[in-house]
């Protein structure tokens, strides 16, 4: 009877204890400054990576036999801005890729025009932050060279990539890379998936391929690429649709 | 007749790093649920094969009623409606993973989660690295935690474990040092298990891989290391249910006290009871 009693005790104990614990977990996930305390190892962890991981160092790449057979399609898939409807209808024929901000020669290149870039092909993996993985083969401009060609400014530090999709139907994606990973080799402006014209679900016409990072930050249905020095004007100031929305800028964890 | 007397048991460094390592451990855990909830399917090898994942937990609609929970193991599936795949209060329950009285935070939330998660893998890697250090600078990695021959004799190993099952522990001068189940566990536990979280981690990081394909090789690939990752945390979750057990029958007060202030009571006369 005590022991019963007893138990009864001990687990009232146990379940306010553990109540109390998820709410000042809770409490402090919505507080700014605990957030402000958890943010701080993003710092540590982009500065550790960058110093231990050599930033050129190239993504693995796979053999084609290890292609997903359905590449799960992810975010938007079929964005509903009227002038990008109207260019897939055209078979993107008149779509040009606009080039602007700190560029001493602003410029919009056709699909023809981007293809006749140097370009690269390579089977990486596409890495969700929601954790599963798939496999591709992309084919695209390599975005150093076209950056060359545009002829950034001094003081140009990142490259923002505006895209015609809108996940909430209020503001338009958009990504943001800094010029270390812009000149990558395997960072790409991506016009092919598996050796076929990139379809509109993985987004056509182009999607940038930043291998290294997580899929959020290859922005698909590019329209426009600016070169700014920073980009907190730019909607919430933290270089991304979901940096925006409290995801990492620096997404190689 | 009998007599006791408190004896220094665990030291500072111990003491601290046992409790953060609590903190840090418990809060990962918690996080790491968050995260896994963004997709809740374990796969092998370097991608998803969505068709076949090894474990699942999903919410199955049912026709004309609400959903159930299902947690899929292999080629067997589980109903698991309340805790798995389908939880929360009786008239709102949702479609989640792990239900959110497991997770950090409560709600579905991925980037604060990946936030806790990342900063408390920070606290654990510091907090191991300085009891590493200290463990082997001052010899008692090797002096307590290595076993001994004596200890791995067939006889007493065979005497530990009988032991064990019966819930007898001594309480003399025995009691203070570990026994060789807990030399081995906690060896594994510190030195193989929370290493390979570590590992399995950073093997999931697309700028990590990049610069060490080997590790991500190690592994068998991403996906292999997602899996891997999840199975080290189930364990290490083994590992503290079977350790909070024990502490539990070998005397609770007498243990958090060893693990607080450093003292220990043990009996010096006699036979005891």
């Amino acid at each position: 009877m005590s022991s019963l009693h007893r138990r009864g005790w001990l687990q009232g104990l146990g379940a306010s204890l553990s109540g109390l614990w998820l709410a000042a977990c809770d409490r402090i996930s919505t507080s700014d400054r605990g957030m402000a305390v958890l943010d701080s190892a993003e710092q540590l962890t982009r500065r550790a990576q960058r110093l231990l991981v050599d930033r050129r160092a190239l993504a693995q790449e796979f053999s084609p036999s290890l292609i997903s057979k359905r590449f799960r399609p992810n975010g938007s898939t079929d964005p509903d801005d009227p002038a990008y409807r109207a260019h897939a209808a055209a078979g993107f024929a008149d779509w040009k890729l606009v080039v602007d901000g700190l560029v001493e020669r602003p410029m919009a290149l056709s699909l023809a025009e981007l293809r006749a870039l140097p370009a690269r092909s390579q089977i990486t993996r596409h890495d969700c932050v929601e954790g599963w993985s798939d496999i591709a083969k992309w084919t695209g401009a390599r975005l150093g060279p076209l950056l060359d060609r545009a002829g950034l400014k001094s003081d140009a530090r990142y490259i923002v990539f505006h895209c015609a999709d809108s996940l909430d139907g209020v503001v338009n994606y958009y990504e943001s890379i800094d010029l270390i990973d812009a000149y990558h080799p395997q960072t790409l402006l991506a016009y092919e998936m598996n050796d076929a014209p990139l379809p509109v679900a993985y987004g056509a016409p182009i999607r940038l391929r930043v291998e290294r990072q997580l899929g959020y930050k290859h922005a698909k249905y590019v329209m426009r690429l600016e070169a700014v020095s920073d980009f907190s004007k730019i909607q919430g100031g933290q270089g991304g649709y979901w940096p925006d929305r409290g995801y990492e800028w620096y997404a190689g964890i | 007749m009998k007599t006791s007397q408190l004896v220094p048991r665990h030291g500072v460094v111990i003491r601290i790093t046992h409790w953060i390592g609590v903190l840090a451990v418990t809060l990962l855990l918690m996080s790491g649920l968050q995260i896994f909830n963004a997709h809740p399917a374990l796969y092998w090898g370097p991608k998803s094969e969505f068709q076949r994942p090894w474990l699942a937990i999903t919410a199955a609609p049912q026709p004309g009623g609400e959903p159930i929970g299902v947690t899929r193991l292999g080629g067997a599936n589980f109903k698991t409606t309340g805790v798995l795949g389908w939880s929360g209060p009786p008239d709102a329950r949702s479609a989640l993973g792990f239900p959110g009285w497991a997770t950090i935070p409560s709600w579905r939330d991925l980037a604060t989660g990946r936030r806790w998660h990342f900063f408390f893998a920070w606290v654990l890697v510091f907090n191991g690295l300085l009891w590493l250090a200290w463990g082997l600078f001052s010899g008692r990695i090797r002096r307590e935690l290595v076993p001994t021959r004596a200890d791995l004799a067939p006889s007493n190993l065979r005497h530990e474990i009988v032991t064990h099952a019966k819930l007898q522990f001594p309480k003399d001068e025995k009691a203070r040092r570990y026994n060789v189940l807990q030399k081995l566990t906690y060896l594994i536990v510190t030195l193989t298990l929370l290493p390979l979280m570590v590992a399995t981690g950073l093997a999931m990081s697309p700028g990590v891989d990049a610069g060490a394909h080997w590790l991500v090789d190690l592994f068998g690939g991403r996906q292999s290391a997602r899996s891997i990752h999840f199975i080290c945390a189930s364990l290490i979750v083994l590992f503290v249910l079977v350790h909070l057990a024990m502490v539990v029958a070998s005397g609770p007060w007498n243990n958090l006290r060893s693990m607080i202030t450093g003292r220990y009571r043990i009996e010096t006369e006699g036979e005891g009871r």
